[in-house]
């Protein structure tokens, strides 16, 4: 059998590599990819979790499905958003989107 | 090392391999491919854990709906970003020493806890039937799965808002 540690593992390095994607890339598209990446290694997580520790609590699917529920919420929002700036203001770069800052 | 581990270790090299490139191929629809093979690579993980349900609903969900959406979304907004750009900014480097940080202390972690080896028995009670009513059970987990609902809608509509044509004068 497989150890927990091995998924545990797996899942860390699948976070640590969304959020690299997450903050070193210059475009939005692709920060929202690292972002599901990262929503990818928690649910793997979760799951690992619910198996080797507790098959009998339905809580770990459960917490799994709402991270579904949730990252599709976030991904129609956030694409929306960025189609949104891209009409108005024709760039996707999140440097160049600085209404806000001063 | 029997068999699932080594089915383990080739899945999860290739899940983790197509993460890399999704976040270092300087082509963006090459990088919405690969993720579609890194959310490949978990639902096959979730098969591993045996639990079918899941990796079906991350194949449908993930896959289907919201990488499809995300190479859309690169293609409707392509023209702005050449490929000849650079498409990781100046602080990569404190990006990636972050990234790794990240890595190493969760290893550290990871490393000492006490974690079985083989799973839990599995239950053949506590099957599909038993996650449904739990989700729509009283005492169960019926304020999270409405409020999810909800959510979905809220979001829905807020994106159909966002995304619309901006009026004359805007």
């Amino acid at each position: 059998m497989v150890p927990l540690t091995w998924y545990l593992i797996l899942a860390a390095a699948i976070f640590c590599v969304g959020l690299f994607g997450v903050l070193a890339r210059r475009n939005a598209v692709a920060i929202i990819m690292g972002i599901e990446l990262m929503l990818n290694a928690v649910n793997l997580n979760l799951l690992a979790f619910w198996r080797y520790q507790s098959p009998a609590d339905v809580a770990g699917q459960v917490f799994v499905i709402i991270v579904f529920a949730v990252a599709a919420a976030e991904a129609a929002v956030g694409l929306a958003l960025i189609i949104s700036i891209y009409r108005r203001r024709t760039t996707v770069s999140p440097e160049e989107i600085d209404l806000l800052k001063w | 090392m029997t068999a699932e581990q080594l089915l383990f270790l080739a899945v999860g090299a290739v899940t983790l391999i197509a993460s890399i490139l999704v976040v270092t191929s300087p082509r963006l629809v090459h990088a919405g491919l690969w993720l579609i093979l890194a959310l490949a690579g978990v639902a096959v993980l979730f098969v591993l854990l045996e639990n079918g349900f899941l990796a079906v609903v991350q194949v449908a969900i993930y896959i289907d709906a919201i990488a499809i959406l995300i190479i859309i979304v690169v293609m409707l907004t392509r023209a702005v970003m050449r490929e000849t750009d650079p498409q990781i900014n100046r602080t990569w480097v404190l990006a990636g020493m972050a990234a790794l940080l990240l890595f190493g202390s969760l290893l550290a972690i990871v490393l000492q806890l006490p974690a079985p080896i083989r799973p839990a028995l599995l239950d053949p009670e506590s099957g599909l039937d038993v996650l449904g009513k739990a989700l729509v059970d009283v005492n169960g987990f019926i304020l999270p799965f409405e409020i999810a609902s909800v959510l979905l809608v809220a979001a829905l509509i807020g994106a159909i808002v966002v995304a619309r044509a901006p009026m004359r004068g805007d």
